[in-house]
């Protein structure tokens, strides 16, 4: 019994980390229709942004166990990586929409180029940031046993995703990216500034991929290469989802999640992702759009 | 008369580049150091996937990012049967380390030369016909295309590298000695290969060049731009779109089995993501839409980065990200298409008629 408890958690806390990479890849190619090769190095650009803040900070700050440093490293990742997306949306993808493909080469190009600076910058070898001492330990439930980091993380999921869905549904600008999503031409002739809500989203997308990257930090070690090691499996969420909306990342990203691990402890780790690949394709013959699809307007 | 001269400036027109690269490519031998042919034979074996990649992505318009994953599957059948020859009949070490007893099922009948060309061919195919026919079947079309090839390639090198015992792991299959009993490190068996390259490329090519260039290429090529239309018409997209992926495959594995005898080594990471989408970018650098362009982008590419990432290869990974934006944002039809349109541009000029080759319909928008 504990051993599932484990496992399916261990899933929840997988998917929630997906959730929240695979709704900024949601965001850009709803909107766009573009999908961001880049994204992954976002996610490597916030968890550096994590470990600079450890570096340098933490001893100003009351040290690395009161973990001041990593509460705020939380915002500067989002915000950094945010930052930079809008500078690539700005500098390169808005002379490539309409061209999917391309800009899919193009991206991977930009993140060819992030990758080798971060290598340039911190070295190829993968660093350890240390946790604050807060979140060591973990809750017994039953008689399993789970762990304070990845609850933090499913709440900061949580709290984040709660924020998006007000910043969506509640604000101007939420309801401008809404609008442009569900009918660009249609959007723009009502006065809403397509070109600024295109750069905005995407910012908000890869500021979700820092963020991801941020939380990384409490799983692992970091390395230059970190975001390709999910950046997959984030594009099969959203495949899975399907285009309409968020709902359907929110829903996906659990069940890969859950899907990966529970296989994962039943076969071996590769089999299962063989096995995860293999029910979405055939989930896609009996629902081709993906679980939720965006109404044709 | 005037027929008979357009027909010749035609004929020359159309396979005149093909004629000269040809040329080029054998009496290349004459000119160049065993290390750098052999060096030149691996990049043709490039050169081939690119073709296939161009048949898929320029004529189809489908951005495969799983040619890798073909080159590397037509590698490891041609591999296996390398390393059970060079074992003489004992259980390859690899197999011995993982303390496996027997040869797997699935690793005798590779004993077989035959077998193993035949499943060089065989297998990419059925895997791109299999994974094509479901995926185009359900509709799934652009990026959502890319990524499930690109996430298929991911999960086989995983497979490969989690499955030692049957599959060599990381390492892959080393220490592969000889080829149908001759040994793979002598010159003459080196320059065989070669040669055996130069051939199997201009083959590819003059297949690629009827089938393009047939009624299914035209409808390949109307499919690309507009698939309703084609569908509309009474054609099923499915059928063209398969047909088209699992021939593209077919030629990508029949490069990597040409690449595992020159080399010597296959591993995961030759097949993986990163090579995938290089493939693309040689493509891209010769020119989307035309064959010809294939050959040369392969070369191009390849040739720059072992010249330029000998001496630092930090620096050649930035170039490479920045090939990847200038490629699309500046030269979308790349050198050869570049050089097209010059040419047609000059002809204009000097009002001359402009017959465009059958070889290069207009790059895809994407």
């Amino acid at each position: 019994m504990s051993i599932w408890i484990t496992q399916i958690f261990n899933g929840l806390s997988l998917g929630s980390i997906l959730l929240i990479i695979s709704l900024g890849l949601a965001f850009t190619f709803g909107l766009m229709k573009i999908i961001n090769m880049a994204h992954g190095e976002f996610i490597m650009i916030g968890a550096y942004v994590t470990f600079v803040f450890q570096k340098y900070l933490a001893a100003s700050l009351g040290g690395v166990d009161l973990g001041i440093w990593f509460l705020l490293s939380i915002p500067a990742a989002f915000l950094v990586a945010g930052l930079l997306g809008i500078l690539l949306e700005k500098g390169l993808i808005r002379f490539l929409y309409g061209r999917p493909l391309d800009t899919l080469l193009a991206t991977w190009g930009v993140g060819l180029i992030l990758q080798q600076a971060a290598r340039s910058i911190f070295g190829a070898a993968n660093v350890n940031v240390s946790s604050p001492g807060w979140l060591n330990g973990g809750l017994a439930v039953l008689d399993a046993t789970l762990p304070y980091k990845r609850l933090f993380i499913i709440a900061l999921v949580i709290i984040a995703i709660a924020i998006i869905y007000i910043f969506l549904y509640r604000s101007t600008n939420g309801r401008r990216i809404r609008a442009v999503m569900q009918n660009r031409e249609m959007a723009s002739a009502l006065g809403v500034p397509s070109e600024t809500v295109d750069a905005l989203t995407f910012g908000l997308g890869s500021g979700l991929a820092g963020l991801a990257g941020c939380v990384l930090t409490l799983i692992g070690p970091i390395g230059p290469s970190i975001g390709t090691n999910y950046i997959v499996d984030a594009f099969l969420v959203v495949v899975l989802g399907g285009s309409g909306g968020f709902a359907g990342t929110i829903l996906a990203a659990p069940l890969i999640g859950i899907a990966n691990t529970v296989l994962e402890f039943s076969t071996t780790a590769s089999l299962a992702k063989v096995l995860v690949f293999v029910l979405i394709i055939l989930f896609l013959q009996w629902r081709p759009t993906g679980i939720l699809a965006q109404r044709g307007r | 008369m005037k027929n008979i001269q357009t027909k010749a400036r035609n004929y020359v027109q159309a396979w005149g580049p093909i004629i000269l690269v040809a040329l080029i490519l054998f009496a290349a031998p004459v000119f160049l150091t065993d290390f750098r042919l052999t060096l030149l034979g691996k990049f043709l074996t490039y050169a081939i996937a690119a073709m296939g990649m161009v048949l898929i992505w320029g004529f189809g318009g489908m951005l495969s990012l799983g040619q890798g994953l073909f080159f590397g599957l037509g590698a490891y059948a041609l591999a296996m049967y390398l390393k059970l020859e060079s074992a003489h009949g004992r259980l390859p070490d690899f197999m011995v380390w993982s303390g496996l007893d027997t040869l797997p099922w699935f690793w005798a009948p590779f004993q077989s030369p035959v077998f193993a060309i035949a499943m060089v061919l065989v297998i990419p195919t059925l895997v791109a016909a299999v994974l094509g026919f479901f995926v185009f079947r359900s509709r799934i079309q652009g990026v959502y295309f890319s990524i499930i090839t690109q996430a298929m390639t991911l999960l086989v090198s995983i497979l490969l590298v989690g499955q030692q015992p049957y599959t060599g792991g990381t390492n892959g299959l080393t220490d592969l000695g000889t080829i149908f009993g001759y040994s793979l490190a002598n010159p003459q068996t080196k320059t065989a290969l070669y040669f055996a390259t130069v051939i199997c490329l201009i083959v590819v090519y003059i297949g690629c060049r009827q089938l393009t260039s047939s009624r299914f290429g035209r409808l390949l090529v109307a499919m690309r731009d507009d698939e309703s239309r084609v569908r509309f018409l009474g054609y099923d997209p499915v059928i063209i779109k398969t047909i088209t992926f699992a021939i593209s495959a077919m030629i990508c594995g029949i490069a990597g089995a040409l690449y595992v005898p020159q080399v010597g080594i296959i591993s995961p990471s030759t097949l993986g993501v990163v090579f995938s989408i290089e493939i693309v970018i040689w493509a891209a650098v010769g020119g989307r839409a035309t064959l010809i362009g294939a050959i040369v982008g392969a070369i191009l590419v390849n040739w720059g980065r072992s010249t330029f990432s000998e001496k630092n290869p930090n620096e050649w990974q930035y170039f490479m990200g920045l090939l990847f934006i200038l490629v699309v944002l500046v030269f979308p039809n790349g050198v050869v298409g570049t050089l097209q349109t010059g040419v047609d541009r000059l002809k204009e000029k000097f009002g001359k008629t402009n017959t465009t080759p059958l070889d290069s319909p207009a790059a895809p928008e994407s």
